[in-house]
């Protein structure tokens, strides 16, 4: 199918808001857009970080999702506590991939599930003992943790306990970072709100744990990753290409990272922000109280790597500068013969993305390298100011769609029958069934890393093998195939 | 009254962002930008207008401030 007019495009959003009662109709409206480069704000087209209406299927996470599940969740020395019953850790856990070094259930705690597991008895009288004693517990019985971080589910907020008080109090006792926070999950619209919370958190109770220490010797040279959860070892693969260059990473935030490394941060140079939504805020705060400059990088193909190593380049003298083209040269017969063998093979593709976070633009680069086209892209939990960032990496009438609705998106793909569409586990299993290949975007469906040169041949090989996998051909059952070269069928006897 | 973060881009120019709000925009005008008057009335990107008490020194930017908005 060719590109699409704006003109087309218009009636297909139309055609599919077509179903929904008027209220819900004019309320969907605001978040589908046709994108128009020549725009330099989001929000004269498209509306975004609104309260899903009730009814259709969203497809958004909680504040808790954001909070433990993003931000808190992959630094690894630390226990995160699931304050509240069990299923909302447990049905999470392990579940983002974020890899890390470390002997899990001694020095390191990622892949393991802590809960206070509240029964009923908990919700009437308060759970706050309860805390303390699992905080003693933990204490007891995994001594080299480095502190503590009590993730609030629901029931925290709605009955009102003191985790804060709990925190202080054991924080005085166990001598640990004790952290508190607030992220119960019907707070705000989506898992943003989380993410900032989560960032205010750290911002309270962890950054500033060292300030007026100066014992930590530092370089010229000093970056913190910002924003890298390090999913399938994505964090290594832009940490490599970042030290080849001559810069020391002080600190990655939070894939694979420490709570050491987060007290460092304020330490650094220049931050370096890959998921601008669920970082942003911290960043914001090291610039203005550290003086700490940041910049928002993409690591996702050649072109866009070499583009961002150099933008980091130019922060820092002729040595790091002379590194960056170092690294891309080193890479460059590399990455080129990746080009050479998946171009031919995933040319002109089309693709629609529906994910969260950074990924609906930054990606777009990574697939253009291989000459495939993204002809849709939406957040899930995106704000205006990410829209504001995806404006220009799209095409010229394609579809933006904020917190698109299962049946929208289900309509949109049979319109504009993508060859490849890239979203989360809930769409998976629904767009292979209606015949169309699909990769789980979120955590790179089982298989990463995606970031750096190293992650770009993998992200061609998986899309590769995707989209040219052979079963896609025998997705008609074969008697409803043409039956004219297949033997006549047999009389039955 | 928002608190608004006020950061200089990389090409120079203030940007005004309300956390709140998802707001982020240049400032296009500001009444007082002198070394001994800062402040006032400031004109953003969308043509939206704010209101920065008047200060004798002008603030260490980056720096979060209160800002008043003024209805058009």
């Amino acid at each position: 199918m060719a590109a699409m007019t704006r003109e087309e495009t218009e009636a297909l959003i139309q055609e599919v808001l077509e179903v929904y009662p008027e209220k819900a109709k004019a309320d969907r409206a605001k978040h589908l857009a046709i994108n128009d480069q020549s725009l330099e704000k989001s929000n004269k087209c498209i509306t975004s970080n609104r309260k899903s209406l009730p009814g259709v299927m969203t497809i958004r996470g909680c504040a808790y999702a954001g909070s433990k599940g993003v931000v808190w969740g992959p630094i690894k020395d630390m226990i995160h506590i699931s304050h509240g019953p069990v299923g909302c850790g447990q049905y999470s856990r392990a579940g983002r991939r974020n890899y890390y070094v470390g002997t899990t259930g001694v020095n390191t705690f990622g892949t393991m599930n802590f809960t206070s597991d509240f029964t009923e008895k908990d919700i009437v009288f308060g759970g706050d003992k309860k805390l303390a004693k699992c905080i003693d517990e933990i204490e007891l019985l995994f001594p080299l943790n480095k502190g503590i971080s009590i993730q609030s589910e629901c029931p925290i907020g709605l009955i009102g306990d003191d985790i804060e008080a709990v925190s202080k109090v054991k924080n005085k006792e166990h001598n640990k970072t004790i952290v508190p926070v607030r992220c119960e999950g019907f707070r705000g619209v989506s898992q943003s709100l989380g993410h900032h919370i989560a960032n205010d958190a750290i911002r309270d109770w962890v950054l500033e744990n060292r300030d007026g220490d100066e014992s930590f010797p530092t370089t010229p040279y000093d970056v913190a990753v910002i924003g890298d959860y390090n999913i399938g070892g994505d964090a290594w693969a832009s940490r490599t290409l970042l030290e080849e260059m001559g810069l020391r990473v002080v600190a990655q935030w939070s894939g694979d990272g420490t709570i050491a490394e987060i007290e460092k941060t304020p330490k650094v140079k220049l931050n370096l922000i890959h998921c601008y939504r669920s970082m942003n805020y911290i960043a914001r705060h090291m610039e203005e109280k550290y003086n700490i400059p940041w910049i928002e990088y993409n690591f996702f193909g050649p072109t866009k790597i070499a583009e961002s190593l150099r933008r980091i380049a130019a922060h820092f003298d002729d040595t790091i500068k002379e590194g960056a083209e170092r690294v891309i040269k080193r890479y460059e017969a590399e990455y080129e013969a990746v080009i050479a063998k998946y171009k031919p093979r995933l040319e002109g593709k089309r693709v629609m993305l529906y994910i969260g976070g950074l990924r609906p633009r930054h990606v777009i680069g990574a697939y253009e390298d291989l000459g495939m086209e993204v002809v849709g892209t939406g957040y899930e939990f995106g704000h205006n100011d990410d829209y504001d960032r995806t404006i220009k990496e799209m095409g010229n009438a394609t579809l933006l769609y904020d917190d698109v609705t299962g049946y929208e998106f289900e309509e949109f793909v049979k319109r504009v029958q993508p060859d490849l569409v890239g979203s989360g586990i809930k769409e998976k299993y629904i767009f292979q069934k209606m015949g169309v290949p699909f990769r789980q975007m979120h955590s790179w469906d089982y298989s990463g890393p995606y970031h750096g040169y190293d992650g770009f041949a993998i992200f061609a090989r998986d899309m590769d093998m995707t989209i040219n996998n052979p079963c896609w051909k025998s997705f008609k059952a074969p008697w409803k195939t043409e039956a004219t070269e297949s033997e006549p069928v047999k009389a039955v006897a | 009254m928002p608190s608004v973060m006020l950061r200089k881009r990389e090409d120079g120019k203030l940007l005004f962002y309300i956390a709140k709000k998802d707001l982020e925009e240049t400032i296009e005008s500001l009444e007082f930008d002198s070394p001994n008057r800062w402040g006032g009335e400031v004109v953003l990107g969308d043509g939206s207008k704010y209101y920065f008490e008047p200060m004798d020194t002008p603030p260490k930017i980056p720096m979060t401030l209160q800002a008043k908005r003024l209805s058009e």
